[in-house]
């Protein structure tokens, strides 16, 4: 194979400033990794880093301060966007996020997010949805399919005695305080993408001062999912998509007016 | 400064503010609403950051975000919102962030009523969320000794790094009475060196209680300790009346101390060599001085406005050197001096030795007292 | 002539999740059968020519462990 000289090459893709080179504690082919990165680019190409304030959730991204160049704060399980509320109020010239997992934002933490998206707090949160209880063993969900066997729904979940799952980004999205709420994927190449120009635009509600900006990214879990990585991106397309659509559920009109 | 007629509840969000507080979270809450509403007019009025939260779950959290920032911060609330708070002070505490709680307690358990108890002792001074931590506690009897702590916390919770509670029963915050109100200070411009404010590379903090590794775990509960210990050497509090030459001492926090000052006075004026211990500090709990003035006494009955909370503490630090009784009202009721005076009289007659626990000799008395 | 490129992989922070592996649309990429990083994982790496400097594989990445080359074109 010729070997080619990186020298007089350009680079067209590097690892992000702001995602500290350490190598994560996430399985191998989690979409975590994938959102901190995006995450971490958008806070480089904004510029945002020495001004941010990350709040992390309790899940399989309790360890998100390791990963991010940026400060951060630990809140208990479900509360990331009172902690952030208090942040932002104090500090409101800083950029102040939240990481939520389902579990963490909209089963224990309901009241917090849906109380942050009718102030229109002026935070962003990157909600992980991979409809279970990661880092717990992959328990159900309020995210999780109906049928879906979990290690909480062993027969798989039925809707008669459990439920139904919550759409997260359709209810908070009915909130006048919400700017700008999108459910975007991370399942291939084409959808990440996509999900980084959300990210970025949800950055810049904060920034502008708009309002509460939540991006939703439907995610994969291969070992609670029991799938290989690339099966569990297949998984997501084939089933997650059709209950959780992916499309733009609140913009602020400002907001289109944006050219990035 | 003038005196002037303060409701409790104000009073303590104005002396607070004088403080500098920097930012108030809350939620509305029966004794201590007032609180809120106070704040919801004057911190604005200062261009200060208010907010009502969706619930005390909510308002403590904000209250954990904005301590990290290394600002004054407080909320208040009243006995059901103090256990739902529960969690997050036990995550403050292991964050090692200060912050401030007003605590107007009120009848309970459960939903209980909105009359004022003293119920929360417990929950407070031996509790406080789950972990090897202990809140300071201070009670105060009166607006103005509220006042004066409520303006002092922020300085000592900032010096220990620790959750300073000032617990009162709902009457005090609910009463009017006269109070001078402290000088207004500016706002800190000093941030503290651990605070989270922004940074990257070397200046990036975080600020957590998680622990993974128990050894690390292990040190940072030292540390806490260590900070405990100086805190139980330095802050202490307690006022005594009429104690030079008692015989019989009735120990009472709060309205039940301040109640029993009156039943003392009367039992003095007749002759009765009876005197008040009135412990501020809960926790830090005035362990050493109950346990030296126990010597000269005969007995010693503890008055609470619940089921014998602080009775335990004292008998631990009085040992066997004196005869400990108790009397208590629950649910909200505050005993009269009337009550506390029969009970004074009961024991200038002569104690005999008791052989069951006092809570449970009070418990049979109680039949007859509560028809 | 189609551009070309090339990747480097950084051994510490793959995981041999496969991703990019399916995701190349050159199929150049494979997992490193005779090596096993520190971590315990076959790594990334080119296995064959062909790499037009797409992207895609570090698009797809979770571990933001690729870094992307392309050549420089030359202006006329």
């Amino acid at each position: 194979m010729a070997t080619l000289d990186i020298e007089n090459m350009q680079v067209v893709y590097e690892r992000p400033k702001s995602l500290i080179d350490v190598s994560s504690h996430y399985c191998p082919g989690c979409t975590h990794g994938t959102a901190h990165r995006l995450v971490a680019e958008v806070l480089d190409e904004m510029g945002l880093s020495e001004k941010t304030i990350g709040v992390a959730s309790v899940g399989c991204s309790v360890f998100t301060y390791n990963y991010f160049d940026v400060d951060f704060v630990q809140a208990p399980h479900g509360r990331a966007p009172a902690m952030a509320t208090g942040v932002k109020r104090v500090l409101p010239d800083r950029v102040v996020f939240t990481y939520q997992g389902d579990g963490d934002m909209i089963s224990i933490g309901t009241g917090e997010i849906v109380a942050a998206a009718g102030r229109g707090e002026n935070i962003t949160v990157i909600f992980i949805n991979n409809a279970n209880y990661g880092m717990t063993g992959g328990q159900m969900a309020p995210t999780s399919l109906p049928g879906m066997i979990t290690t909480s729904s062993p027969h798989g979940r039925d809707v008669e005695k459990m439920g139904y799952p919550i759409k997260a980004s359709e209810m908070l999205a009915t909130q006048e305080g919400a700017s700008y709420i999108v459910r975007r994927s991370l399942h291939n190449a084409k959808n990440i993408r996509l999900a980084k120009k959300a990210i970025r635009m949800a950055f810049e509600t904060q920034v502008r001062g708009l309002g509460f900006s939540m991006v939703e990214l439907l995610s994969t879990c291969p070992t609670n999912w029991h799938q290989t990585p690339i099966d569990a991106t297949k998984w997501l397309e084939e089933k997650m998509i059709a209950y959780y659509p992916i499309g733009d559920y609140k913009v602020h009109p400002i907001l289109n007016e944006i050219k990035i | 400064m003038t005196r002037e007629f303060w409701k409790g509840n104000d009073a303590f969000a104005e002396a607070a503010i004088r403080a500098g507080l920097q930012a108030y979270f809350g939620y509305p809450i029966t004794p201590q609403t007032e609180a809120l509403e106070y704040m919801s007019h004057r911190m604005p009025e200062l261009g200060r950051p208010f907010l009502q939260a969706e619930s005390e779950l909510g308002a403590i959290n904000m209250v954990y975000g904005a301590a990290c920032t290394g600002a004054r911060v407080m909320t208040s609330t009243s006995s059901p919102g103090t256990s739902l708070m529960m969690e997050g002070l036990s995550y403050i505490a292991g964050t090692e962030v200060p912050m401030v709680l007003v605590d107007v307690v009120r009848g309970g358990p459960g939903l209980g009523n909105i009359a004022p108890s003293q119920c929360d002792y417990n929950q407070m001074v031996h509790g406080g969320g789950h972990g090897d931590y202990h809140p300071i506690v201070l009670a105060p009897a009166s607006v103005q000794e509220t006042v004066d702590i409520v303006y002092g916390m922020f300085d000592i919770v900032e010096k220990y790094r620790a959750i300073g509670v000032v617990m009162i029963d709902g009457s005090i915050g609910q009463m009017m009475e006269p109070a001078e109100m402290p000088p207004m200070l500016d706002i800190r411009k000093e941030i503290p060196g651990w605070a989270v404010r922004g940074g990257t590379g070397e200046d990036r903090r975080t600020l957590t209680s998680l622990y993974l590794a128990p050894e690390e775990m292990e040190k940072v509960d030292l540390r806490i300790m260590k900070r405990w210990q100086q805190i139980e050497k330095n802050e202490v509090r307690y006022k005594e009346y009429f104690m030079d030459d008692a015989k019989i001492a009735i120990v009472g926090f709060g309205s039940a101390g301040r109640v029993a000052l009156s039943a003392v006075r009367t039992a003095r004026s007749q002759g009765i060599p009876v005197g008040l211990i009135r412990p501020i500090s809960l926790s830090p709990f005035p362990k050493n001085f109950l346990s030296d003035i126990s010597e000269q006494l005969d007995s010693m009955l503890v008055v609470e406005m619940n089921s014998g909370m602080m009775l335990d503490d004292v008998m631990s630090a009085v040992k066997d050197k004196t005869q400990v009784e108790f009397y208590g009202r629950m649910g909200g009721l505050i005993p009269f001096p009337g009550e506390i005076l029969d009970e004074i009289n009961r024991l200038a007659k002569g104690v005999k030795p008791l052989d069951i626990h006092p809570r449970d000799v009070w418990l049979d008395r109680m039949d007859s007292i509560v028809q | 002539m189609p551009v070309k490129g090339t990747i480097r992989v950084d051994e510490n922070l793959c995981k041999a999740c496969d991703l990019c592996v399916e995701s190349c649309p050159q199929h150049v990429i494979a997992l490193d059968n005779d090596k096993i990083t520190s971590r315990g994982f076959h790594p990334a790496y080119l296995a064959e020519d062909g790499c037009t400097g797409c992207g895609i594989c570090a698009i797809v990445c979770p571990e933001a462990a690729i870094t992307v080359y392309r050549e420089k074109k030359e202006k006329i």
